[in-house]
């Protein structure tokens, strides 16, 4: 896995919970071109722990000077989000990866409907300027819970124009999945990215609707959670790991010295998939990526957001 | 510039040849003395000096007469290059890539200069300067793909990323063993693979797929493939079969030497930063049999994995004239262990 070696050049406070970060590359250089939906993976170091965090890349493809993301701080989380927002300071120096996409859009597409919830409306911002950059035909429908929650409302404003269409919850205003999907016309993509009780709400509506699946998309990062410590035996390496309460199975590993693969450690992309040899207890599968059928078969885990309640699991790696 | 670039011919009276420094770095494909397909994927990483990995691209004493072979190619038939509407941002991805590429590695035959958008490229060996607006075809000459493609040795297929599948959308292809261009493009990873026999079964492909949809910006990889060509043709496509196909039933035990080359194809797969689509670059080297035995354990190998090769491979590689090529190896296989 290439790294990137950064160093933060600006910070600025959006809402109460949502900070935006700058990046610039350490040598000066421009930083790598990407396409509209990347996502990088920062690498924080807190307490002498890696914690690795995946978050949207919100700047433009056109110019790479520096990279944008934004962070909204998780209270109840493992302490990535509140380290970012209470420790990282303009000069922090940080390790990123190259940009990654799982959330491209189809160039086949003739017209893109993207529906944002809150801070899910990072991986927009640059899909937008491709959109813009190739004249394509899109809407953007943003909903958020009050107008003090508008993070970049101006922003899109400024580069959607008419095609941006806002929702305050705290005004009563809901997206109507239903109108929304309906007469669209032949062969658009419906992209939805936020919480999961609206990403959810929109595929069953556009499949009720009758959308092709190949033309639903969304992006849903689940952050690794706190849970009961367990021991995971790596039987290829031939070594015992102890996984503790808020480190996820990965970072374990890899605390361990052992060489895991992985891109979005976020349970989405597959990447780091690992077969179970066996489990002495269940697995508590928090992954978007596994079937149901695979989840219930218990030989398979996504060690990036997945844990284990049980004594000792035995993996193949 | 130090380089010295051979006069030579892939056609007609075939004067190609390997000079004795490009027989040595020769990328010679067989590990073990038996051959089988699998998953030899490793990442693209620069390698020892003067090998055909030292750079990410390889230009090699052949490269003019190959940049020649392939203008003649796409005159005869300009469907050699084909892209679909949708890939232009790769193609601009893959413009950038190889002449980042060329420039780094060889300044002292390419240099590319950017001021802003505004890029000039200079092409030595091949007497080009042009002047253009990087993301604007209207000041190429040609399309972007098309324009850097006959200036780069191989290959180059560009796969669109999307319905968790590879799709072949544009494609500048010049010396392909076997395969047609216009039929195989806007197919998908499965169809394009579906007439290779055995690997399918082994589920090889299945593996491969996963893998390449993961494939990262940063982190090229490479493989390594082989077949066989009856003389130094270039140029074995399907639309040609009538002028090399017959080749084949020519081959004797007094001409084995000279006309039968191994190709050795170093495929490289990038993934490009704008279009989220990837590069799969198909870099063929040529060594005729008299060339190849005078490195005497790649005689002995080449003759035992030619003498167990699985007889579906054998015809899906169409080697028809495998027993002639054996027997005329055989001479240098003494039977004693190869390691």
């Amino acid at each position: 896995m290439s790294h990137l070696n950064v160093k933060v050049s600006d910070i600025e406070q959006i809402t109460e919970y949502v900070k935006h970060f700058t990046f610039v590359s350490e040598d000066g250089e421009n930083l790598p071109s990407f396409s509209g939906g990347s996502h990088i993976v920062l690498a924080l170091n807190i307490n002498g722990r890696i914690h690795r965090n995946p978050y949207s890349l919100m700047s433009s493809p056109l110019h790479t000077e520096s990279y944008g993301v934004s962070v909204r701080k998780e209270e109840m989380s493992r302490g990535g989000s509140v380290f970012m927002h209470e420790k990282i300071e303009v000069g922090s120096r940080l390790q990123i990866t190259y940009p990654v996409n799982l959330f491209s859009l189809s160039k086949l597409g003739h017209k893109s409907i993207l529906i944002a919830g809150g801070i899910g409306i990072t991986p927009f911002l640059s899909q937008i300027v491709d959109l813009n950059r190739t004249q394509s035909d899109y809407e953007l429908h943003y909903a958020y819970r009050s107008p003090e929650h508008a993070a970049f409302r101006e922003k899109i404003q400024d580069m959607s124009g008419d095609r941006s269409h806002f929702y305050v919850a705290s005004d009563g205003q809901i997206m109507d999945f239903h109108t929304l999907l309906s007469e669209q016309p032949l062969g658009t993509h419906v992209y939805a990215c936020g919480p999961e009780p609206m990403v959810n709400a929109m595929i069953a509506a556009a499949r009720e609707l009758g959308w092709p699946e190949k033309h639903i998309h969304n992006e849903q990062f689940t952050a690794p959670q706190i849970g009961d410590s367990f021991k995971v035996k790596l039987a290829i390496s031939n070594i015992e790991i102890k996984v503790p309460s808020e480190m996820s199975m990965l970072e374990a590993i890899e605390e361990a010295g052992i060489d895991a693969p992985y891109l979005c450690r976020g349970g989405a992309c597959g990447r780091c998939e690992l077969e179970v040899v066996s489990c002495d207890g269940s697995i508590i599968h928090h992954d978007n990526y596994l079937t149901d059928a695979e989840k219930t078969g218990g030989k398979k885990i996504m060690p990036c957001v997945s844990r284990a309640k049980c004594q000792n699991i035995l993996v193949n790696l | 510039m130090n380089k010295k670039f051979k006069k030579e011919t892939f056609r007609d009276d075939y004067t190609f040849s390997n000079s004795a420094e490009a027989v040595k770095r020769f990328p010679f494909p067989f590990p073990e003395d038996e051959y089988m397909y699998s998953v030899n994927i490793e990442p693209h990483v620069k390698s020892a000096v003067g090998s055909v990995t030292e750079f990410v691209i390889d230009v090699d004493e052949h490269y003019v007469a190959e940049c020649e072979d392939k203008r003649i190619t796409l005159a005869k038939d300009p469907e050699r290059y084909l892209s679909l509407p949708h890939m232009m941002d790769a193609q601009w991805d893959i413009l950038e890539l190889i002449m980042d590429s060329m420039s780094n590695d060889y300044a002292d035959m390419f240099s590319l200069t950017k001021e802003g958008n505004n890029w000039t490229w200079t092409n030595k060996p091949l007497d080009i300067s042009d002047q253009f607006v990087f993301g604007d075809a209207t000041t190429l000459p040609m399309e972007p793909l098309e324009y850097i493609g006959r200036q780069v040795q191989g290959d180059w297929v560009v796969l669109d990323q999307r319905d968790n599948n590879l799709f072949a959308d544009a494609a500048i292809v010049t010396s392909q063993a076997d395969w047609s261009l216009a039929i195989d493009l806007g197919m998908s990873y499965e169809e394009w693979h579906g007439p290779v026999p055995i690997a399918n079964q082994l589920g090889v492909f299945d593996r491969a797929l996963k893998y390449l949809l993961n494939l990262q910006l940063g982190s090229p990889v490479r493989r390594l493939n082989w077949t066989m060509t009856i003389n130094p043709r270039l140029d074995t496509s399907p639309e040609t079969y009538p002028l090399w196909g017959p080749d084949r039933l020519n081959v004797t035990p007094e001409n084995v030497g000279g006309k039968v080359h191994l190709r050795v194809e170093l495929q490289t797969l990038f993934r490009l930063p704008r279009s989220n689509g990837i590069v799969f670059g198909i870099r063929g080297y040529l060594i005729s049999m008299d060339e190849l035995v005078t490195n005497p354990f790649w005689a002995k190998r080449f003759h035992r994995v030619l003498k167990g090769l699985h007889p579906e491979l054998a015809e899906y590689k169409g080697l028809s004239f495998k027993d002639v090529l054996v027997d005329w190896l055989s001479k240098y296989d003494d039977g004693t262990p190869s390691e």
